[in-house]
């Protein structure tokens, strides 16, 4: 079988398109590549998805972390430190589980336990906690005389944050915010090995990438390609996140912009 | 455990549930508690020392031990840790039993790769075939600490070697002009200074290293995430004497409350931690510190 008919068979078969039977035996490097890279589909998914919905929670929950009114800062904190103090893996499982039995008495909840669903939501809340705690730091840090020329220029209320203090907040928050999106990108692995269960094997890349090494017995075909396509996918959103970047300091000479710089935050 | 356990039929309430949460089972369970910490007792300072090492290597005047270094520093990034978590085992593992292949079966002539098969002699599987159980047991849990301890070291390694460069210049150059060897220099200088740099990012990989804990669930060993999603699954009249629905919720949630009490205890403690380093330290916090006494 050539390459190229594998990979019109076997290139979405993640998503349920294709063939459904996977290969057994005789492996090609050319299957471990494309359907490895057909699971990545999910990895994508997950990560866009929860991205652009937790960019929004994590901006509110940011500011109701620095609001004087008890009543948004507590739960705000509590939420933070819900979703940070534990780990990803325990949450995916708590969820999936939790899901499962209000499924059991409203049909309504029957979806949330697809991973689909279920396991975005439960990354959407874990990168929104950890999102806003990026940007509550930088909404500490915006400096006092800019907040002070804006209440000179007659800025007040949601005017004053969405000329000013929004774009300042962006602008500090955002190399950190790129690192949080390449590990969250990191995270969406999880999904498939916690609660979860891949329906009809259509998993994540890593899900693939475990199925060949348990197969084949040999961990250093499939882990390096997995290992490849996440070091393309960390490249297109440190770029795509770079652009952003450039757009949100077109203002400041150029010295004196803020870099992004590629830090690990390792496991969540 | 109790007396009144012989016959869980004839239980309700607080009794039932007292018998229910004292089975052998249970024990295990809390146990498995044990094993967590007992992870985190033994790969932390190990990861402590890889790290270390590294950081050492990576500032080395050897070229190849600096290559090495940065190597073992970058390698770590840019990929899914729990790929790592999933690779290393099998390839410690392969990698062990293969040497012991080379060792001790030196007539051996067959390809050690066949097909899709990994055939080394049995004098060299490890553990023996005809070890006890708990052989086994350990050397899974061996796997596990080492994985861990690769793992993390890197990271710690990233960390030591980012404190190692913010030591002020000016007292390194001072210790060379006071006529002290780079060896000395390292070891008197340096290595004393380095910890209060080194601490916040010690302190959050501690932080992600017990968030990073249930992982062992996905290396094979018997541990807190296994044992609440076999307990809590259905369990039915004929096969138990306390039969229940699915549970596994109430198992889950009892971890999630663990881990955040967990990072509430850790978190008091650094902090202690920090204060007593900062003392007398030329940083923005032994300053505070300095203030406050005055």
């Amino acid at each position: 079988m050539s390459c190229v008919q594998t990979i019109a068979d076997y290139g979405l078969r993640s998503i349920g398109i294709g063939e459904r039977l996977l290969p057994t035996t005789d492996f090609t490097l050319c299957q471990q590549v494309t359907l490895i890279g057909s699971g990545m589909i999910w990895n994508i998914y997950f990560g866009v998805l929860a991205l652009a919905a937790g960019f929004l929670l994590a901006t509110a929950v940011a500011l109701g972390k620095a609001s004087n009114n008890v009543w948004l800062r507590k739960p705000s904190e509590w939420f933070v430190f819900l979703f940070r103090g534990s780990p990803l893996f325990i949450q995916f499982f708590f969820a999936y589980f939790l899901f499962l039995s209000l499924r059991s008495n409203i049909e309504f909840f029957e979806p949330f336990t697809a991973a689909w669903l279920g396991a975005t939501i439960v990354l959407f809340l874990n990168t929104s906690a950890y999102a806003s705690e990026i940007f509550y730091g930088a909404l500490q840090s915006i400096p006092k005389g800019e907040s002070e020329a804006a209440d000179a220029y007659g800025f007040s209320g949601f005017n004053k944050f969405r000329k000013i203090t929004w774009p300042t907040m962006m602008r500090l928050a955002w190399p950190a915010y790129t690192n949080e999106a390449i590990f969250l990108f990191h995270a969406t692995t999880l999904v498939f090995f916690s609660g979860f269960p891949a329906w009809r094997q259509q998993g994540d890349a890593l899900y693939y990438a475990s199925y060949f090494a348990d197969k084949t017995f040999n961990p250093f075909v499939p882990y390096p390609i997995l290992a490849g396509y996440f070091i393309l996918l960390t490249l297109v959103v440190t770029g795509l996140f770079g652009v952003v970047n450039r757009h949100l300091n077109r203002h400041l000479p150029n010295e004196s912009r803020s870099k992004i710089r590629y830090r690990p935050k390792l496991l969540r | 455990m109790f007396e009144y356990c012989a016959n869980p039929d004839t239980l309700d309430g607080l009794a039932w549930l007292s018998c229910y949460l004292t089975t052998g089972k249970h024990l295990s369970f809390y146990t498995s508690f044990g094993t967590v910490l007992v992870l985190l007792a033994i790969t932390a300072p190990v990861a402590l020392g890889f790290g270390f090492g590294g950081a050492a290597m990576a500032r080395s005047n050897v070229t190849p031990a600096r290559w090495i270094g940065k190597t073992y520093i970058a390698i770590v990034r840019g990929v899914p840790d729990i790929a790592f978590f999933m690779f290393f085992v099998i390839a410690l593992d392969q990698g062990f039993e293969y040497l012991r292949h080379q060792a001790f079966c030196p007539d051996w002539d067959q390809p050690i790769r066949q097909g899709n098969d990994f055939i080394v002699c049995s004098e060299a599987k490890l553990p023996l075939s005809t070890s006890p159980q708990w052989v086994h047991e350990i050397y899974g849990f061996f796997l596990a600490v080492l994985t861990f301890a690769i793992v993390f070291g890197a990271f710690a390694a990233n960390v030591i070697f980012g404190a190692m460069n913010a030591v002020p210049k000016a007292q390194i150059e001072t210790a060379g002009a006071y006529g002290m060897t780079r060896r000395q220099t390292f070891w008197r200088i340096i290595v004393p200074q380095m910890w209060v740099y080194a601490l916040p990012g010690l302190s959050n990989l501690w932080m992600v290293l017990i968030k990073a804990t249930p992982l062992l669930f996905l290396l094979g060993v018997e541990d807190i995430v296994y044992w609440a999603r076999e307990l809590g699954g259905t369990k039915h009249q004929r096969f138990t004497d306390y039969p229940h629905g699915d549970w596994r919720m109430w198992y889950f949630l009892v971890l999630l409350v663990f881990y955040l009490g967990f990072t509430k205890v850790s978190e008091a403690v650094l902090d202690r931690l920090m204060k007593r380093l900062s003392r007398g330290q030329a940083t923005a916090g032994g300053e505070a510190l300095r203030r406050a006494a005055a």
